[in-house]
């Protein structure tokens, strides 16, 4: 049942970013069919459960992305995209296959149309850049020749030509991951996974690699499965995002929808860092929870796009007599979109608050009633 | 020094250089390959075969827990079998690789299970098939661990060798027994041993410099 909904969700989204909405839709790049995973837990008959009746879909062309804390089931969930785990029941379709059904030899075919890059590199140390990213070709059986032919640009495209000849062992993280990146595009995959890839860099680097996978993206039309713990990675390059939680997606769109929605709890305390969600302590202190006479209501407004709220809270004042005070408020980016949150606390009766809070909603903007204070 | 004496020394030195050589590259032949499989064979590794990785641990074990003395002397048939004979430098040679071997393999599963299983994995992911995973990956990253293996190996069966005068094997350990210790030549006892040391020394000196050359996980200054 949640299913139907998430195709419905990522059929607009799949339209906008390669076309034909419908096809996009009917058939994803992945498709997580209620799978579960199980593993043993040492040498007990007890069993862990990573992964609980997960039903996700990776559209064409997209860059999704995974959240979740550590624990959550993110590491075995990718893991099941290549078939490096095998889920103990369910479906996972890559590309119209179903990964859980095929032998090793089949499995080792497949897998060389899925790139993969990880959160440590996973670098040949004995190999220099230009070897690490031909060893894909080399397993593949592929002549030198025709690997000279492929690596070349691909060191361009990563923009580490000059590192050629260089071990993992002189290079900073981000080229290490560069390097990482063009290793996994050495096969031309379809799908390329990415576990955590920029959770081991600083700020900056983990900006120019994000930009670099959106690059890819765009340019090679690679779509782009990613696991993280971090906000900001998703907030910059992914158009749609899953949240996990124990095992159990509790939440999956387009990534402005379920980031400006925050329903679920869980991806209320990862957004944490998103502007103004967290009220300022001077206000949380002083808040109670029941409306009293005399107590000016805190409010919440989300806006959304393009939406501007300063003419709105003027007219709050003017044409319903309500005093409006501006408590908190920051702006931020989702998905390439505006997104802003504002904390207003307003004096007026309960009337007034509804009949404020329907014409915000007139106007598009949502509110929420966050408390009352004195 | 007598001109006897020396003659005896070079013969001797020749015998040593001749079984170790042998030795270790048999041993090597049998011994890496055992290595990695005992690296490679435990539960969902590359190769699972828990019981037969068990069974051969067990083994491994118990020839290395074999002093080498014993284990020489209780060879011989097998010795004898191999070789045609259970005396001289030849026959030396067999107790001397079987318990080569196990230490070899030994020191080679560490080096390999020194190695990344991130590494494996990305191999994995590649679409890499256990035996490419074996060579491409393991192999190339452990070669500096499996050369500081090897240097060590030698360097031992350089100080088991001695001990093969007991069946005739001659070397420079049977000669320092036999002329320096009983025949009260402590000179040439003092020869021995610093042609051992210089020996010793020469083949570490050349196994670290190799080791260092095949690793690059450090910066090269």
């Amino acid at each position: 049942m949640n299913m139907m909904v998430v195709t419905r969700k990522t059929e607009e989204a799949a339209g906008t970013v390669a076309g034909d909405g419908l096809t996009e839709a009917v058939n994803p790049m992945v498709a997580f069919e209620d799978v579960s995973k199980r593993f043993a837990a040492g040498r007990t008959s007890a069993e862990v459960t990573a992964l609980d009746g997960v039903g996700l879909t990776v559209p064409r062309g997209s860059v999704t992305g995974i959240i979740g804390r550590s624990g959550a089931g993110k590491s075995t969930l990718i893991r099941l995209v290549n078939g490096l785990e095998k889920p103990s029941s369910g479906r996972v379709v890559v590309d119209g296959v179903n990964i859980a059904e095929l032998d090793e030899k089949k499995l080792r075919d497949v897998r060389r149309s899925i790139g993969m890059i990880f959160q440590h590199f996973n670098l040949l140390s004995s190999r220099t850049a230009f070897d690490n990213i031909a060893l894909p070709l080399e397993i593949a059986g592929i002549d030198r020749q025709t690997i000279e032919k492929r690596v070349t640009p691909l060191l361009d495209l990563v923009g580490l030509s000059d590192k050629r000849n260089r071990y993992p062992s002189e290079l900073s993280g981000g080229q290490k991951q560069r390097i990482g990146i063009a290793r996994a595009l050495a096969t031309e995959p379809k799908l390329l996974l990415s576990d955590e890839a920029t959770s081991a860099l600083d700020p900056e680097t983990t900006r120019s690699i994000l930009a670099l996978l959106k690059t890819i993206n765009k340019e090679l039309g690679l779509t782009v499965l990613l696991i993280t713990h971090e906000m900001e990675v998703i907030k910059t390059i992914a158009d749609h995002v899953a949240v996990i939680d124990g095992g159990c997606i509790v939440e999956q769109g387009p990534t402005f929808d379920v980031f400006t929605g925050h329903t679920h709890a869980t991806t209320r305390s990862l957004l944490g860092g998103l502007a103004g969600l967290h009220l300022p302590e001077f206000l949380t202190r002083q808040m109670v929870e029941k409306p009293e006479p005399g107590l000016r209501t805190i409010l919440r407004i989300i806006f959304k796009g393009e939406n501007a709220t300063e003419p709105m809270l003027a007219r709050l004042g003017s044409d319903l007599g309500i005093e409006v005070n501006i408590m908190a408020g920051a702006v931020d980016e989702i998905a390439g979109r505006p997104f802003g949150m504002l904390v207003v606390s307003l004096l007026a009766d309960q009337e007034k608050i509804i009949q404020a809070r329907s014409f915000l909603a007139d106007h598009g903007l949502s509110s929420e009633v966050v408390g009352y204070v004195r | 020094m007598s001109a006897d004496i020396f003659a005896l020394l070079v013969k001797s030195t020749g015998q040593t250089l001749y079984m170790v050589a042998v030795a270790g590259l048999i041993g090597s032949l049998f011994g890496i390959p055992l290595g990695v499989f005992l690296a490679t064979s435990g539960r969902g590794e590359l190769f699972p075969a828990p019981s037969v990785n068990k069974i051969l641990g067990l083994i491994v074990n118990a020839a290395r827990s074999t002093p080498f003395i014993i284990l020489v002397v209780a060879i011989i048939p097998f010795t004898r079998m191999i070789a045609g004979t259970s005396i001289g430098t030849t026959a030396a040679i067999v107790p001397l690789t079987i318990a080569t071997i196990p230490f070899i393999a030994r020191l080679v599963e560490s080096a390999i299970r020194e190695v990344d299983p991130g590494l494996t994995e990305a191999a994995r992911a590649m679409g890499a098939s256990p035996v490419q995973i074996v060579f491409k990956v393991l192999l190339a990253e452990a070669r500096p661990g499996i050369t500081s293996a090897l240097t060590l190996t030698i360097v031992s069966l350089i100080g088991y060798s001695a001990m093969v005068g007991a069946v005739g094997g001659g070397g420079l350990g049977d000669l320092g027994i036999r002329y320096g210790y009983q025949r009260f030549m402590p000179d040439v006892m003092a020869i021995v041993v610093v042609v051992l040391i210089v020996l010793v020394q020469l083949v570490q000196s050349a196994g670290d410099r190799l080791a260092r050359q095949f690793d690059k996980r450090i910066r090269p200054r």
